[in-house]
């Protein structure tokens, strides 16, 4: 296992459109005491890097795809993206 | 006839002795179940109780639903026992998948601590047989994240199955809507608690085992717990439940 190359990743965790989301709606209504105009849509989610030892990069996004849609997500409330790291 | 009922104890549970009180005054025996362990000890029912299991950290209840213990309860939901959770017991049963649809984040984004009324949907129920008339209950809700969520499609058959066990009510007895005062979360359609399509898996977000006696300020929980405890000296006594059904095999 150690000897198997590592690859690190990010997972971005966002709500699904169409679900209320109220962080992100707390954000948007305090822009205007910034100062700050022509803002919208904010969403509020959650980043989640990890380092994968696997035998090529394509098993170790199959790790992270399982990984993110069993654990790091609730597919009933969100959706996520997997982003390969340098 | 006097049923074993498990309570299982995550780190970070802290609803526990309440519950372990209340079931002993619905006239049952409390079993404490280790998250580490797979042994269910013989009991005949099982509650989940509130607090903030493994922190509360990713998601309420998700870190909670991968521990050895959960496997056992699902086991035992599966073969038709009863399991009641509770606040945070009600958020792992969802993440496991036990109980239909999601917590979110409250509507109001503050962690709310309060009385609300209860209205039960059904009487007839391992969870509510013994409630007695149907009329709201008071008991306290303490969570963070209660917002009852699923999609259009998985609401309108819970409704039409008979999955919406308890809603929020307002003063006038009304259902509770997202936006309305009786509604602590925004849970959409005034949802409190659900059960799975067998209905021997209900969740709750309300502190039914915090109502127990007069001198707590409401005893309206205790029918609830009751309920708990007779449907497992049922399932004890005979290996079914009342107001349960047997689904094909990989039904959900």
């Amino acid at each position: 296992m150690s000897d198997q190359p590592a690859y690190r990743f990010a997972v971005n965790v966002t709500p699904k459109p169409g679900i209320l989301d109220p962080q992100g709606r707390a954000v948007e209504k305090s822009l205007p005491h910034l100062g700050i105009a022509g803002v919208s849509a904010v969403r509020v989610g959650r980043r989640v890097e990890l380092t994968v030892q696997a035998a090529d990069a394509t098993a170790a996004r199959t790790v992270v795809e399982t990984l993110a849609s069993e654990l790091l997500s609730n597919p009933l409330m969100e959706q996520f993206e997997v982003e390969a790291l340098g | 006839m006097t049923a074993r009922v498990g309570i299982v104890l995550f780190p970070g549970s802290n609803r526990d002795i309440d519950a372990v009180n209340a079931l002993r005054l619905a006239g049952s025996e409390p079993v404490l179940l280790w998250h580490e362990s797979v042994d269910l000890e013989g009991v005949t029912g099982i509650l989940i109780p509130g607090g903030f299991a493994y922190g509360d950290y990713l998601r309420a209840g998700v870190i909670a639903r991968f521990s050895p213990v959960m496997r056992a309860v699902a086991e035992f939901a599966a073969a038709g026992g009863p399991v009641l959770g509770i606040c945070n017991g009600f958020q792992v049963l969802a993440e496991a998948k036990l109980v239909p649809g999601a917590l979110l984040r409250n509507r109001g984004l503050r962690f709310v601590c309060r009385e609300v009324a209860l209205l039960p949907e059904h009487m007839d129920t391992p969870f509510t047989r013994e409630v007695g008339e149907r009329r709201p209950l008071r008991m306290p809700v303490a969570h963070g994240e209660g917002c009852y969520y699923a999609d259009d499609a998985t609401l309108d058959a819970l409704e039409r199955d008979g999955g919406v066990l308890w809603r929020y009510a307002n003063d006038d007895g009304s259902v509770a809507g997202p936006d309305d005062p009786g509604n602590p979360n925004g849970s959409l359609r005034g949802i409190a608690g659900v059960r799975n399509a067998a209905g021997n898996v209900a969740g709750l977000m309300p502190h039914p085992e915090t109502a127990v006696e007069a001198i707590l300020g409401s005893d309206d929980g205790l029918g609830i717990i009751r309920s708990l405890a007779v449907s497992a000296a049922e399932y004890a006594a005979t290996g079914r439940v009342s107001g349960t059904r047997q689904l094909a095999e990989g039904a959900a």
